[in-house]
């Protein structure tokens, strides 16, 4: 399998990525090589098996549906880009 | 005083033979002449470390101290810490500061132990040399033209050249057992669950495991007494108890059965790691062990299973990287949109983006099935094989790395060349199981690492074992020459 151009800036916007057009090339290269190693898995026969979605198969675990955290709506925004009047400001996406 | 062991330390500290401001202020020292060489630290508390060991000093006079207070450690910019930056060796946090700590750093702090600081990694724990931080490349303390390894390479370092008695790292594929191999540590991933990961940044949620890196099993164990147990804000963390991982170190190995997988002695293995180790299994036999050969069959298929299961973890994890609640963000976007892709895009460095595209990719329309759900049967095949191999054997060995420390810059431009570096690491990552790298000895002046293998939960059978043999060799006592 090989990826091209195309798909290098289609993966790259389904990721919510900019790259450098210069560097689609490279990503390109990287990214087929690394589904050259992954397409190994092919050729395995996995009929019959059971995915293995967690190292212990444990189930999530229960509990009751009480509060538990406080509010801290000050101090977790202290760290971010920008805000105002408690919400976080991003541009503007409606006219 | 910084080649002592935890346990010289804490009698040392608890006789009154010295002060934790004391102890604090040497390895302070240290870092401060020699971390410009090494830049294992990204960022030295200073301040904190001496108001930590003041109260520590506190609680040692009062008697009312712990085993481990008042000894410094150092943590992998990856838990976060409250008050102190946690940078995850990003651009993309930078300017992160944690409102509040991970539950290793909380256990550890209980416990009295001191934060000198935290160290360099690979960025969000990808790479296996430590080149992929946006804080600079950390050299090997055995040789600065090599790699420590990654992704632990900066706690590696640090405590290779005695600039913290003991650190914290954490393993997805091998990010603990590789640079403990790398650097002549004893490293120690234990099984999944074991350790809180609550604080701990995600990489890839169902691989990542916190554990110790030490100089030895000793250290490993006590460490881990601290760490382990159960949390209820990890949904995956097990409800089980923590032994005292110290009271089972001297237990005879008498009988031990070790495993030696042959897909872990073929091709790619360097000649010379693979005479040591057996030099290793060698030893272990005059201890009383048997050595029985078994197979991992689908070991060939565990590196293609790790780059489809952690990129696609990964590329969901760091999702949460996008600019609008902390972290970096991009000058004047223009819409949403391009907040997000510049943000990103601007923020993660190329090891990272190869990854979310790779994980986004194999999660994308049409190819789930393909990559995610085919790599999750190859995860249990390769799984399944553990469990076979356990039937009638105690414990698994075999090199933790195929070579010794390459040099920097070697496999930067071959992202593949580098993931193979991890390939005898990442199956007990994808099995959930306990692995370890402890020092076996030396190839041209650079460290080789034994890894042992258990069966979950099997740490204190792996210090055990790993603790007689650091009691008939001193691989592990080694330090490189210029920071002894």
């Amino acid at each position: 399998m090989s990826l091209d151009k195309t798909d290098v800036e289609k993966i790259a916007h389904l990721a919510r990525l900019a790259i450098d057009d210069q560097a689609i090339p490279d990503y390109a290269r990287d990214l087929t090589n690394i589904f050259g190693l992954v397409e190994q898995l092919s050729a395995v026969d996995t009929s019959g098996i059971t995915p293995m979605a967690h190292p212990l198969d444990a189930n999530q675990r229960l509990r009751p549906d009480i509060v538990t955290e406080s509010n801290q709506r000050e101090l977790f925004q202290a760290i971010a880009p920008k805000t105002e009047a408690g919400v976080y400001l991003v541009p503007q996406v409606i006219e | 005083m910084h080649t002592k062991s935890l346990s010289e330390l804490s009698t040392s500290l608890h006789n009154g033979d010295i002060s934790s401001v004391e102890l604090t202020q040497h390895y302070l020292d240290r870092i401060q002449a020699h971390n410009g060489q090494l830049n294992a630290y990204i960022t030295v508390c200073d301040d904190t470390a001496l108001e930590q060991a003041r109260l520590a000093d506190q609680q040692l006079h009062q008697k009312t101290a712990g085993k481990l207070t008042g000894i410094p450690l150092a943590h992998k910019d990856i838990f976060c810490t409250q008050g102190i930056r946690t940078s995850c060796g990003s651009k993309m946090l930078d300017n992160f500061i944690a409102p509040y700590n991970a539950t290793v750093v909380e256990k550890i702090n209980a416990a009295g132990m001191v934060t000198l600081g935290k160290t360099n990694m690979d960025e969000f724990a990808m790479g296996s040399s430590n080149e992929t931080s946006f804080y600079g490349e950390v050299t090997n303390p055995w040789d600065s033209d090599c790699v420590p390894g990654g992704s632990s390479g900066g706690s590696a370092a640090a405590v290779a050249a005695n600039l913290a008695p003991i650190a914290t790292g954490t393993d997805t594929g091998g990010s603990i057992r590789q640079p403990a191999s790398l650097c002549n540590l004893t490293g120690l991933k234990p099984t999944y669950g074991r350790i809180s990961r609550f604080g701990m940044i995600a990489f890839a949620s169902s691989l990542d495991q916190a554990g110790p890196m030490a100089r030895s099993a000793e250290d490993a164990a006590l460490l881990l007494n601290e760490m382990a147990g159960f949390d209820t804000r990890d949904s995956t963390s097990v409800e089980r108890d923590v032994p005292d991982y110290t009271a089972s170190l001297n237990d005879s190995i008498e009988g031990l059965k070790i495993g030696l997988p042959k897909e872990y002695f073929s091709e790619g293995l360097d000649p010379q790691v693979a005479r040591t180790i057996e030099d290793a299994i060698k030893t272990y036999e005059s201890l009383g062990a048997t050595i029985k050969d078994i197979t991992l069959p689908n070991t060939k298929l565990a590196v293609p299973t790790y780059y489809v299961v952690a990129p696609a973890e990964c590329s969901s994890n760091l999702s949460r990287m996008d600019g609008v609640r902390f972290g970096y963000r991009c000058d004047a976007p223009k819409d949403l949109l391009d907040l997000y892709q510049r943000s990103r895009g601007e923020g993660f460095g190329d090891e990272v983006k190869r990854r979310i595209m790779t994980g986004t990719y194999a999660l994308s329309a049409g190819y789930y099935d393909a990559y995610y759900l085919k790599a999750q049967q190859c995860r249990r095949l390769i799984s399944d094989d553990f469990q076979q191999a356990f039937d009638d054997i105690d414990v698994i060995m075999g090199p933790t790395a195929p070579t010794t420390a390459f040099k920097l810059g070697d496999k930067t431009d071959d992202p593949v060349a580098m993931y193979l570096a991890d390939i005898y690491t990442i199956s007990t990552n994808l099995a959930g199981l306990p692995g370890m790298s402890i020092p076996a000895g030396f190839v041209d002046g650079l460290p080789v690492g034994l890894q042992i293998i258990g069966n979950y939960f099997d740490e204190a059978r792996l210090l055990n074992v790993a603790h007689r043999y650091q009691q008939a060799t001193d691989w592990h006592q080694q330090s490189p020459e210029n920071f002894k």
